[in-house]
Parts: structure tokens; sequence; C-alpha cells
């Protein structure tokens, strides 16, 4: 099997001190390979946003081991210097709401992050319209936000995640707004991308209608993870 | 890379312009105040300036004739014109008063001049100037009147035969010259009521109406209902003289006050609209700190407006720096649209302002480097905030 693309090593966090303290994670390990899409499910207040907090490199874990590719980022302290390089170049990010920047056109959306990586303002956006060929969006590249629809706005949201091209996408409750359709065409998009891009795509979710899309689950309670198996249901 | 100040700017276009409108007025109001300061200080010297003198003589002990009143006897000037460096001389009278122009009262200051002296009005735009040693008028286009109507200064008619421009004096009242003899009545004589009330009051002193000593009641009253004063005698210096000089030597030598043109100048801006310049001072910082708080408060809220944008952006790696020149750049531009609406707002009410609004280029670059510095300084409180927002805000809904 190939290299994971990450790995948590009983990884903790810690919100406060002494008595007070609360201990959103307590010992996760995970490990997620190129090319995979991963379901992190659970109740409301287990910790699966803290936990991709910690992925997205936002928050900072209090004690474990984060491995990226195969150079650890994170031991007893974060071992890179500049984490906003990291999320820019090696992170990518789906929110529950697309958050698109509603100034930019669908273009410009996706094209800023090689723009902010470096990459000259042309090919930024021979990239961008690229990528937004890939998700059927192409067509409304030069719209502006507010004109595209809601599943237009997730599509755009997703290429701008995979603008520069990073080992690993966190994907934060991407169906939430979405209906059954719509839900299961993000998911197969995704899965789309994870394999021809190679990357590790880790969702976020307690959709019941994706859930069983998942090839490999990790259902994460009181702070703990338990990998488990999914149905791996085809995706029509 | 994007120019995310110019896209934002651009998406909401009509509010940004909009605030910016409204800013502008704001900055064409603190112009304004400027210019009528300006306007002011300017009127003064174009008094000055408008009556071609280079050395003020009046009344001992006393800064007149427009900061205190000055009386000087109307023969002063054969001494004066006796000092070396001096050239011309000429007496002059000054008379604020209200003339009547067809439905309307009309502020006027009235100077009694003598033809081809100093005092004279320096240009006319239209007619011709005071011929005639009586009842003939030069107004300032100010006043309203034309060529060839006529104005009555207390119990006298005179007819305009001449307009000139820009005569006015510190309180921005529009000038009238007429001949020094018709002035000197107009400024000193009673009426006649009054004048018999005073010849029956004199006639009834035993001490004036003596018996015996004829001749002392009529001399005695025609010296007091006859003028021989003046506020001032105008002097100009002769070629190479100085006028500082000879308003030194008029003073050693001659027991009367003198000043130069320069000194009259600081007289009338430092003293007679000292407090006038204050209060617009005032008026003017007010004004900034007002426009300070309302830009800082625009760009306050059209920060807070992007909190999740702003979240997102630094999220994916946009450095605090790209966010800050974003914010920056907002804040710039609309100090500088709000600037250009504001000066042309200016431009455009100016001349509806009943006092001379003087808008000088000095104060424009001024108010367009306060302006810019203004919406620096209140970009920094949307920066602060920018800056302060947590990237993870934008994960978990």
């Amino acid at each position: 099997m190939a290299e994971p693309a990450i790995v948590l090593q009983g990884l903790v966090k810690r919100y406060g001190e002494g008595a007070t303290a609360v201990e959103a994670l307590k010992g996760v390990d995970m490990a997620v390979y190129p090319g995979e899409v991963v379901g992190l499910v659970g109740p409301s207040g287990s910790g699966k946003t803290t936990l991709l907090k910690c992925l997205g490199a936002v928050i900072e874990p209090t004690a474990g081991r984060m491995v990226l590719g195969s150079e650890t980022i994170y031991e007893d302290g974060w071992k890179v210097r500049d984490l906003r390089a990291l999320r820019r170049d090696r992170i990518g990010f789906i929110f529950q709401a697309p958050y698109l920047i509603p100034f930019l056109d669908a273009t410009d959306n996706v094209a800023l992050l090689p723009m902010l990586a470096g990459q000259a303002d042309g090919a930024a956006r021979t990239r961008a319209l690229e990528i937004l060929g890939a998700l059927d969006v192409v067509h409304r590249a030069a719209a502006r936000i507010p004109e595209l629809s809601g599943g237009e706005q997730q599509r755009v949201s997703i290429a701008r995640a995979l603008a520069n091209k990073p080992p690993i996408v966190l994907a934060d409750e991407p169906t939430a707004p979405l209906d059954s359709e719509r839900a299961l065409t993000v998911v197969r998009i995704l899965n789309q991308l994870a394999t021809e891009y190679r990357t590790a795509i880790i969702v976020v979710t307690h959709d019941e209608k994706i859930i069983p899309t998942f090839k490999r689950i990790y259902r994460i309670r009181d702070g703990r993870t338990v990998e488990e198996a999914g149905e791996g249901r085809p995706l029509h | 890379m994007i120019n995310l100040a110019a896209r934002d700017v651009a998406h909401g276009f009509g509010r940004y312009l909009a605030t910016a409108v409204g800013l502008g007025l704001l900055i064409g109001v603190t112009l304004t105040m400027a210019g009528v300061y300006r306007g002011m200080s300017d009127d003064a010297r174009a008094f000055l300036r408008a009556t071609g003198t280079d050395v003020w003589v009046v009344q001992q002990h006393t800064l007149g004739p427009f900061a205190e009143a000055s009386t000087l006897h109307d023969d002063t000037w054969r001494a004066i014109r006796a000092l070396p460096g001096v050239s011309e001389v000429g007496n002059a009278t000054f008379l604020t008063t209200q003339v009547r122009h067809g439905e309307r009262w009309v502020r006027v200051m009235v100077l009694g001049f003598e033809p081809g002296r100093p005092g004279e009005p320096g240009y006319l735009v239209e007619g011709r100037p005071v011929a005639r040693s009586h009842y003939e008028a030069v107004a300032d286009v100010l006043t309203g009147f034309q060529v060839g109507e006529r104005v009555r200064i207390r119990r006298n008619e005179y007819t305009v035969v001449g307009l000139t421009r820009r005569m006015v004096n510190q309180a921005g009242d529009p000038m009238m010259f007429i001949p020094l003899r018709d002035a000197q009545e107009a400024q000193f004589l009673k009426d006649n009521e009054a004048i018999v009330n005073e010849r029956n009051r004199l006639a009834a002193n035993p001490r004036i109406n003596r018996p015996g000593v004829p001749g002392l009641l009529d001399t005695i009253s025609e010296a007091l209902t006859s003028n021989n004063n003046v506020n001032a005698v105008l002097v100009r210096v002769a070629p190479g003289a100085e006028p500082v000089e000879v308003a030194a030597n008029i003073k050693r030598w001659k027991h009367l006050q003198a000043f130069s043109t320069a000194e009259m100048e600081d007289i009338l801006v430092g003293t007679v609209i000292e407090r006038a310049a204050k209060q617009i001072g005032l008026f003017l910082l007010i004004l900034a700190f007002v426009s300070i708080a309302i830009v800082a408060f625009i760009i306050y809220t059209m920060t807070l407006g992007k909190l999740k944008e702003i979240a997102v952006l630094k999220l994916i790696g946009t450095r605090d720096r790209t966010i800050a020149a974003m914010i920056l750049q907002e804040a710039l531009g609309l100090g500088l649209i709000g600037f250009l609406i504001g000066r042309i707002a200016a431009t455009l009410w100016g001349p509806v302002f009943p006092r001379y609004v003087l808008l000088l280029v000095e104060d424009t670059a001024r108010g367009f480097v306060i302006t810019m510095l203004a919406c620096v300084l209140a970009s920094m409180v949307g920066i602060r905030m920018a800056l302060r927002v947590d990237p993870a805000e934008a994960i978990g809904g």
C-alpha cells in the first residue's frame, strides 16, 4: 500500500487548564491514503470540528503527532514555521456553505489560491479553468458568485480546494445544504477527483444519505476515533 | 495578483459611491469653511489694496481706522507731505452704512476720498471715475448698483458713475467711493432737526450767548455744525522709499500713528477678524474629527460585512498584509473619491455663499493630504478587526 497522505497518532486537544479543562480529542489515531475518500462521522459535540481544525492547522493540538506525506508537521509543537503557507499549498478546504468570495468571479475564486502561492496570473487562471472544466462548471467561469446556483457554488468551492493540488482536502459537511441527488453528485465528484488527483479527502459529515457511500469511516465519539469499514455503496 | 480592493469596490460600487458622495459633501463643507476663512483674510487685504496706499497715518495711540476709531484734522496731510520719502497723500474717511437698492437694504462701507489722490478705487470694470466734487459715486459690483443708478447716502443722493470689483472691507461689505467732502458731511453732520435743536440749546446758554460779545454764538454754532475731520491720511511713498521707514519717520516727528500696509494687514487679520478666524478654525477641527470618525465607522462597517470572507481568505493562506492592503486601499479610494466630490461641491456652491469663499490650491493640497491621512488612520480600525479574525471561524458553520 502507498504511503499515507496524512497520519495522526495519539492526537490530543485540550481546551483550558486545571479543573475546568476539557479534552475534546483524547488520542486520535488516523491514516488516510492518497486517492481515498474517508468519512469522519459522529454526533454533535463528539470532537469532529476540533479534529478538522487540528487537521487544517488552524488550531494547535495539545499532544500527539501529525505527519503529512513524509513530513512530521506536529509533534509536541508545530514543526512547520509558516502554517499559512502550509494551509495554502498542502491542504484544501471545502466548507458547509461555499464561502466563496462574492466580489470575485468563479474563475478568480479558484485562481486566487495559485496566485497567493506565487503563480503568474495567466497560469493561475488556466489552472482554474482546467479544474472548473473537470467539475462541469467552466461555462459559468465568468459568472459572479451571486449569479451561481447553490450546486454551482459548491462545485466552484471544490475547485478552489483543489486549485493548488493539495495532498489532502478537508470537507466540512459539504452536502449539508443540498438535497439527496445533489449530495450524491458532490460525493461522486469528490471520489472522482480523489482518484484523478491522488488526493486524500476527509469528509466530516453526519449526513445519512452519504455515509453509506464511504469505503472507510472513522467514527468519532467522546474524542476518540474508531475505524470502520464502510458500505462503499456504488454511486450512480 | 488580483486586486481584492478594486474587485470589492466594483462588486458594490453603488453603495461605495453613495458613501463617497456623503463623505465628499462633508469634505466639501470642510473645504468651504477653510475657503470662508481665506476669503475673510483676502477681503481684508483686498480692501487695503483697493486704496493703493503704502502707509496709513492715523490718530496717535490708536490702531485706527478699522480696529479703533481715529480722527485727524483734514490739514494734517500738509505736514506729512513734506516728510522725506512721501510721494502722494490723501485724506480718507470710512463709514459703514446701509443704503437702499430697490426693495433691499445693502450694507456698504463708504470711503470718502479726494479724486486723483491715494484712496481712489484702483480700477473700474464699468463707467468712469468720480469727476465732479459732489454727488457722484463708484460702487463695487456686489452692491448690485448699475452705472446711472442713484443711491441715497444719509441726506444726499449720488449718481453711480463707475463700478469696481473685489473691493470689500474685512466684513465682506462692498465699498462705495464718494468725494471726501460729501463723506465728511455724511459721517459727521447732524440732521436738520438736531442742528436747530443744538442752535436753540446754545442760544439758551448764558455763558455762550452773552450780552456784549457779538458773534460768539454764531462762531461756536458754526464750529459745532461744520466738520474738518478725517479718519486717516493715506500715503503713497516715493520710488525707492521703504514704507516702514516712512511710517517710522511720521511716528517720530508728527505725533501720529503710522502703519505700513503690511502692518495694517496684520492688524486687520490679527485683531479685527481674529475671533472669527478662531471660530472657523475650531469648526474646521471639529469637522476634521467628525470626518475621521465617519470614515472610520464606514471602514469598520465595510469590514464587518466581510468577516466571513476574511476568515476564509486567512484560512486558505492569504497573508495579513494582503488583507490589510485591501482595507487600506478601499479607505484611500473612499477618501480620494470623497475629496474630488468635496472639492467640486465646494467650487460649485462657493459662489452662492454671501461671503467670498477663496479656495486656495495650497489649502486643497493640505486638505487632500489630511483626508488621505485620516483614511489611513480610519482604516486602522478595520485592519485591526480583520487581523483579529480567527481563520477557524470559517470551519464549523
